[in-house]
């Protein structure tokens, strides 16, 4: 009994300072993403960099730190916060669409969809643009990986309607469908692929966020960002699904409006994102229930909530992956994993019952 | 009302319904019985709007449901189905509270937190309601659901429908009584009631109207007094009846 009555509820959610918790807990992170680093930059060095941006007058001592932040970090937090926040909150969305805990972007194609361009892009397109940098890296990767992933969310999105209707079911099985196709035709790309279009499409599959550059930035938070915060406002419609899609509808919700709109905004925000970065795994699916854990099931409080610690998750994620074994990197999915798994691990034991309804 | 003229609906080649008709009045109580696989509650989930039929048509006010949108309906007609199961945990509370959701951003809003306490009060569950849905027992969840409803429909401007399935099927008999007369005292405050029922004592407790369905299709349709027959029931249910005092009871043989 004194375990059940750990988890919070919905009524008990305003005694959880979220909003705070989480936007700090983001600053902290952006902070220590933009002062930590192979290069050693102090308070001094970033308030000077930030003065400069605001028009003060940059002092010499400080030009290389301006270099490594304008240039090299704050456009990687940025990215990796925005990217970050749209995993979180697309998963959340997902798990509560399907009413399923193990539901992740993932499910709907959009991954493997955006892998299968990508890869198709490195092995066919790549070799006509000479290498992976230039315009191939910069804009007709990251494009072919967005078209990818949506493309493929929208074939299972199809292939799961029945009549007028897409019960969650079938949705779940025309994805496991799209997946499976999808890994297919791209395990045929990378059987034609040479060594070196090999390690490039092995480093995009387990992701990084050394692509980001500020010119990427206005278009990530037009998918990402705004996708993201538009999930935020399905939230209500989402609490009422809890109790099954019938309910839903006993209680006002247009269900297939919803689940047409929640689909295509996850979609959008985690196409987005993986097409400048490469997946990252684990965020999707492990942020949303961290924040269960913590907060409550409230689609209110998990919808924001995910978005806030999967932005921080990432960004301190991406430091990991650039310090670690500097002047090398990481893949950053490999850091998601290693700092994700033994904490929800912990924290479901924590909990004591899990997810059991 | 609610009214469905001439429902049919096929599933795979068999008749789910079959030119169905039924008229909900504020008010009253309709019970509909019949043996399993009748077609009760494929009728309810027609009514309510959750099932669309390709023949034939259900009206709320005149108008077709299809017509109405989602929360305009959830405005005026609640729904409690059978076992509910839910994807994460939140309390018997939480749930009762998801009722207020058609009411969001309305001035019924402000009605909130009294509407869901009230209807815990209404249906003894306010002991309850702190625990977690899946810990509760069968019976607890169904008092949880009709209080559900109840919130969903507090403060409904225009006269209300309840569509219960079998709300009764795993209450003990002291939370029957409780649910009976809640039923009975909402069609007296003009509700309009349909309930799915198996007790015929029950039926002849709550009911204004008795509708017989079989195989898809109503069977009979009246008051109570009417139907409640042995030889009517015993063509339907296949097995004899007898009446004891006021009660009219199956009479189950050994073979």
């Amino acid at each position: 009994m004194n375990r059940m009555a750990a988890v919070p509820t919905l009524q008990e959610r305003v005694t959880l300072p979220l909003l705070p918790l989480g936007v700090g807990l983001l600053g902290a992170a952006i902070l220590a993403g933009l002062l930590l680093g192979p290069a050693r930059i102090g308070a001094d060095g970033l308030l000077a960099v930030l003065a400069h941006w605001l028009g003060a007058p940059l002092p010499p001592e400080h030009a290389r730190d301006a270099a490594v932040i304008g240039v090299i970090r704050a456009p990687r937090v940025l990215l990796a916060a925005l990217v970050g926040a749209g995993l979180g909150a697309a998963g959340a969305t997902m798990q509560g669409l399907f009413r399923n805990p193990l539901a992740d972007p993932a499910l709907i194609g959009v991954s493997s969809g955006a892998a299968l361009a990508a890869v198709a892009a490195i092995v066919l397109a790549g070799p006509a643009f000479g290498a992976s940098a230039g315009l191939f890296g910069l804009w007709l990767l990251p494009i072919a990986a967005f078209i990818g992933g949506l493309g493929a969310t929208l074939v299972m999105a199809r292939l799961g309607r029945v009549g007028g209707a897409a019960p969650v079911a079938t949705l779940l099985l025309a994805g496991v469908a799209v997946n499976a196709l999808a890994g297919a035709i791209t395990g045929l790309l990378i059987f034609m692929a040479d060594d070196r279009q090999v390690r490039d499409i092995t480093f995009w599959t387990l992701g990084s966020l050394a692509g980001a550059r500020w010119q990427h930035l206005p278009v990530i938070l037009l998918l990402v960002g705004l996708p993201s915060l538009l999930l935020c406002a399905l939230a209500r419609p989402l609490n009422a699904l809890l109790l099954g899609e019938s309910e839903a509808y006993h209680l006002g919700v247009s269900v297939e409006a919803l689940k047409r709109s929640a689909i295509l905004l996850a979609a959008i925000s985690v196409a987005a994102g993986v097409a400048f970065t490469g997946l990252i795994g684990f965020v999707g699916l492990v942020v949303p229930h961290v924040v269960r854990l913590v907060f409550g099931t409230d689609h209110r409080i998990v919808l924001p909530g995910a978005a806030l610690l999967g932005a921080a998750l990432l960004v301190l994620a991406d430091l990991a992956a650039r310090s670690l074994a500097s002047p090398a990197e990481l893949p950053v999915g490999v850091i998601t994993a290693l700092i994700g798994a033994p904490f929800f691990l912990w924290l479901l034991r924590q909990s004591g019952s899990g997810n059991g309804a | 009302m609610i009214a469905a003229r001439a429902l049919t609906m096929r599933c795979g080649g068999r008749r789910l319904l079959d030119e169905v008709s039924l008229e909900l009045q504020p008010g009253e109580v309709v019970a509909i019985i019949g043996p399993n696989g009748a077609g009760k509650s494929t009728l309810l989930r027609a009514m309510s709007g959750e099932l669309r039929s390709e023949i034939g048509v259900v009206t709320l006010e005149g108008r077709p449901l299809a017509a109405w949108h989602p929360v305009d309906l959830a405005r005026r007609r609640a729904v409690v189905s059978q076992n509910v199961a839910l994807a994460f945990p939140i309390t018997g509370r939480d749930v009762v509270g998801l009722g207020r959701l058609p009411w969001h951003a309305t001035p019924q809003a402000a009605r909130d937190v009294h509407a869901v306490e009230a209807a815990l009060e209404t249906v003894g569950a306010t002991g309850i309601a702190a625990q977690r849905y899946a810990t509760l027992s069968g019976g607890e969840r169904q008092r949880i659901q009709i209080a559900r409803a109840l919130a969903q429909l507090d403060g409904a401007a225009h006269p209300a429908a309840l569509l219960l399935d079998e709300p009764t099927a795993s209450l003990d008999i002291s939370h029957v009584g409780v649910i009976l007369r809640l039923i009975r005292r909402l069609a007296l405050q003009g509700a309009a009631v349909m309930v799915v029922l198996h007790d015929l004592n029950e039926v002849s407790f709550a009911a204004d109207r008795v509708m017989v369905m079989a195989e898809g299709r109503c069977v009979a349709a009246g008051p109570p007094a009417a139907i409640l027959r042995p030889r009517l029931l015993e063509a339907v249910y296949g097995i004899p009846f007898q009446r004891r005092g006021d009660a009219l009871l199956p009479e189950f043989t050994t073979d």
